[in-house]
C-alpha cells in the first residue's frame, strides 16, 4: 500500500528531528532511508509505524489517516536493529505473536507460521530459544514475525547494522528477493550508501531533518542535486567547490597531451584486488585520488613517485 | 634450598600471596561465623535442648497458633499488594515520561531511609483515635490502630520498595525494543505488559517479592507501636517472640523465633527451585 507522509516536523527538546518532510513511496515499491546519523531517517520511520507521534503533519497509509493511530492498528510489520526478539519464547512463539493476539484459530496460527519460517529458512528451529540462534538467524525471525501478520507495509530500521559483513551481504540479496516475491511497499533505514544501492529501487537521502534527495540509486549516482548527496552516495574528489568522481579521472599512456590532461606524481598505490587506489598530487600541488582497474595500472606500469599524465572530468559546482 | 637467585623473591610473592588469600578468606568467613551462624545455630540449639517435648507444647500454645496465622495473613495481603503497585510504581519509573519522577523515586526509598519506629508513629498520628482519619474511621465502627488493619498498614509501608527497587534495574536492561515490536504486531497495553513485559522481568520481581515477604515476616518496629501487642489478638511472630522473651518463658521464644527462621529459608528455597526449575526447562 502506497505511505504519504506530508509536511511533518518532529522535535526532540531543542533537536529538531525533522523538519516539514514530505515523502511518498509507491505501492509495493522497496525505499531505502539513507543517511547519517542524527539525519531523522529513523524518527521518520518510527513516526511512520506510530512508534512516535509527530509535533505537526500527516502519514497516510494507502486510503487511510493514520496520525493519531496507535501502532498497533496500523497494520504495519516493524523489524529492530537489535532483533528485538522475545526472548522467554521459541522461535515459533515469536512468530505467532501477532497472530496469538488476533485470536486467530490454532490451526490456522500454526500453517502460517510453517509457511513463514520456510520462507525465512528456519524451518527446524521452530522449537529453539533465540538465544539459540545466530544474529543473522534472529533478523530473520524478526522479519518472519514482523510478517505473520501480514502487514500492509514493512518498516526495517538499520535490519542488518548489527550483523558482521558476510551475513549482511547475504541477507541483502535475501531481502531483495524476498520483495520480489511477496511485494509487500517496503522502507529500509540504513547509513550505508552501498546497502542502499544494491537492495532499493528508490533511494531518499536525508540529512539534517530533511530530505536531500529522492530517486532510483542510477539517478542519485549520476545526478546528485547538491554536495551532500554527491559525496553520500559516492566516493568523491573536492577540489575547491569542484566535485569529481574518483572514477572519472583518466591516467593517460605517457606522451599523450591532449586537451584537458595535466601531470600528477604518484603518491601512492593501494591495491584493493581488481579495484586500484591511485593517489595523485597534481601540478598545481592539489591532491585527487583516482579509482582505476588492476589492468590499467599494469597496462601502464603506474609505480609510486612516478610522474604521469591524468585527464579529469569536468567537475560539478553546486550553488552555494 | 634452590641457589638460583631469581626465584627467591617469586617464591616469597607466591607466598605471600596465597598468605594474603587465605587470610582474606579466614576474615570473611570468620565475619559470617560470628555475626550470622553462631548466633542463629546458637537459636536452634537453644531449642531443642531438652527434647521435642516442651517444642512441641510450646508451638501448640494458643497464643503461639495465632501469632502463626496472623503473620501468614499479613504476608499474604501485604506481599501481594506491594507486588501489584511495585511492578506498577517500577513501570512508572523506567517507561513514565513525567515531570517529578525523580521524587516518586525519593518517596519509594522513604520506607528505607525512615526507622520503623517512626513509621508507627506516624501511622498513629493518621489513623489513631486522635487522628486526622482516626475520628470518622472510628465513628464508622472501624479500629485501625491497635488492630489488625494497623498492622497490615505498617507491613506494607515498611516493606514497599523492594519490588519496585528490584524490578527498575530489570525493565532498564530490557528496554523499549520488545514491547515496541509487540505494539507493531497489534498487541494492546495489556497484553504486551501479561506476554512480553512480565515474562521478561520475572526474575527481578520474583527477587523482589522474597525479600518483600522477607522483610514482612521480620517486621517489628512499626507493627510494635500500632499493634498495642495484644495477646493473642495483635501479636504476629516478631511480637510474640519478644513477649515471650520479656516473660522469661526461653522455650515459648527460641521456638517461635525458629519457626520464624524456618519460614523465611522456606520462602528462599521455593525461590530457588522455582528458578531452578524453569530454567532448565527454559534456555533463557
Amino acid at each position: 500500500m502506497a505511505i504519504e507522509v506530508r509536511d511533518v516536523t518532529k522535535r526532540f527538546g531543542t533537536f529538531t528531528a525533522l523538519d516539514d518532510v514530505c515523502l511518498r513511496v509507491g505501492d509495493g515499491a522497496l525505499t531505502a532511508l539513507l543517511g547519517p546519523s542524527g539525519s531523522g531517517k529513523s524518527t521518520l520511520l518510527r513516526i511512520i509505524a506510530g512508534l512516535e507521534t509527530p509535533d505537526s503533519g500527516s502519514v497516510q497509509i494507502g486510503e487511510e489517516e493514520v496520525t493519531r493511530a496507535p501502532a498497533r492498528a496500523r497494520g504495519v510489520g516493524f523489524v529492530f536493529q537489535h532483533y528485538a526478539p522475545f526472548k522467554h519464547m521459541t522461535v515459533a512463539d515469536n512468530v505467532a505473536f501477532g497472530l496469538k493476539v488476533r485470536r486467530r484459530p490454532k490451526a490456522e496460527i500454526h500453517a502460517r507460521v510453517e509457511e513463514l519460517l520456510a520462507l525465512v529458512r528456519l524451518d527446524g528451529l521452530a522449537e529453539r530459544y533465540p538465544s539459540q540462534l545466530s544474529g543473522g538467524q534472529q533478523q530473520r525471525m524478526a522479519l518472519a514475525r514482523a510478517l505473520a501478520p501480514e502487514p500492509k507495509v514493512l518498516l526495517l530500521d538499520e535490519p542488518f547494522g548489527a550483523l558482521d559483513a558476510q551475513v549482511r551481504a547475504e541477507l541483502r540479496e535475501w531481502l531483495r528477493r524476498l520483495h520480489e516475491e511477496i511485494h509487500v511497499t517496503t522502507i529500509f533505514v540504513t547509513h550505508d550508501q552501498e546497502e542502499a544501492m544494491e537492495v532499493a529501487e528508490q533511494i531518499v537521502v536525508m540529512n539534517a531533518g530533511r530530505i536531500e534527495q529522492a530517486g532510483a540509486p542510477r539517478e542519485l549516482y549520476e545526478a546528485p542535486r547538491n554536495e551532500f548527496v554527491m559525496s553520500f552516495v559516492g566516493p568523491v574528489n573536492r577540489l575547491g567547490d569542484a566535485f569529481l568522481r574518483p572514477h572519472d579521472i583518466q591516467i593517460l599512456p605517457g606522451g599523450d597531451s591532449s586537451p584537458g590532461s595535466t601531470e600528477a606524481l604518484v603518491r601512492r598505490v593501494v591495491h584493493l584486488g581488481f579495484e586500484v587506489r591511485v593517489e595523485l598530487t597534481l601540478q598545481d600541488g592539489r591532491d585527487v585520488w583516482a579509482q582505476v582497474t588492476r589492468d590499467t595500472t599494469q597496462e601502464l606500469e603506474v609505480e609510486e613517485g612516478q610522474i604521469l599524465t591524468v585527464r579529469l572530468p569536468a567537475p560539478r559546482v553546486f550553488a552555494a | 634450598m634452590s641457589a638460583d637467585p631469581a626465584k627467591v623473591p617469586v617464591a616469597a610473592s607466591g607466598a605471600s600471596v596465597k598468605a594474603s588469600r587465605l587470610g582474606l578468606r579466614t576474615v570473611a568467613l570468620g565475619y559470617l561465623f560470628l555475626l550470622l551462624l553462631l548466633p542463629v545455630a546458637m537459636i536452634f540449639y537453644r531449642t531443642f535442648e531438652h527434647g521435642l517435648e516442651p517444642v512441641w507444647k510450646a508451638m501448640t500454645e494458643p497464643n503461639a497458633v495465632h501469632a502463626f496465622w496472623l503473620s501468614i495473613e499479613l504476608v499474604a495481603i501485604a506481599v501481594p499488594l506491594n507486588t501489584v503497585f511495585g511492578i506498577g510504581i517500577a513501570l512508572l519509573l523506567e517507561r513514565g515520561s513525567f515531570r517529578g519522577r525523580w521524587a516518586l523515586g525519593l518517596v519509594v526509598d522513604l520506607p528505607f531511609a525512615i526507622s520503623p519506629v517512626v513509621v508507627g508513629l506516624a501511622l498513629v498520628l493518621v489513623y489513631g483515635q486522635a487522628g486526622w482519619f482516626g475520628t470518622w474511621l472510628s465513628e464508622h465502627g472501624i479500629d485501625v490502630i491497635f488492630s489488625v488493619p494497623g498492622m497490615v498498614l505498617a507491613t506494607a509501608f515498611v516493606s514497599l520498595p523492594f519490588v519496585a527497587r528490584e524490578t527498575v534495574p530489570v525493565l532498564h536492561e530490557l528496554g523499549t525494543d520488545s514491547e515496541e515490536a509487540a505494539a507493531t504486531l497489534g498487541a494492546n497495553a495489556w497484553q504486551t505488559f501479561w506476554r512480553v513485559t512480565l515474562p521478561a522481568i520475572r526474575w527481578g520481581v520474583v527477587y523482589g517479592v522474597v525479600l518483600t515477604t522477607a522483610r514482612a515476616l521480620g517486621e517489628f518496629g512499626a507493627v510494635s507501636v500500632v499493634s498495642g501487642r495484644i495477646e493473642g489478638q495483635t501479636q504476629q511472630l516478631p511480637l510474640y517472640v519478644q513477649d515471650r522473651f520479656e516473660n522469661f518463658d526461653a522455650t515459648g521464644a527460641y521456638t517461635a523465633a525458629v519457626v520464624l527462621a524456618l519460614l523465611a529459608l522456606a520462602t528462599l528455597l521455593a525461590m530457588n527451585l522455582l528458578t531452578r526449575r524453569t530454567r532448565s526447562r527454559r534456555a533463557v
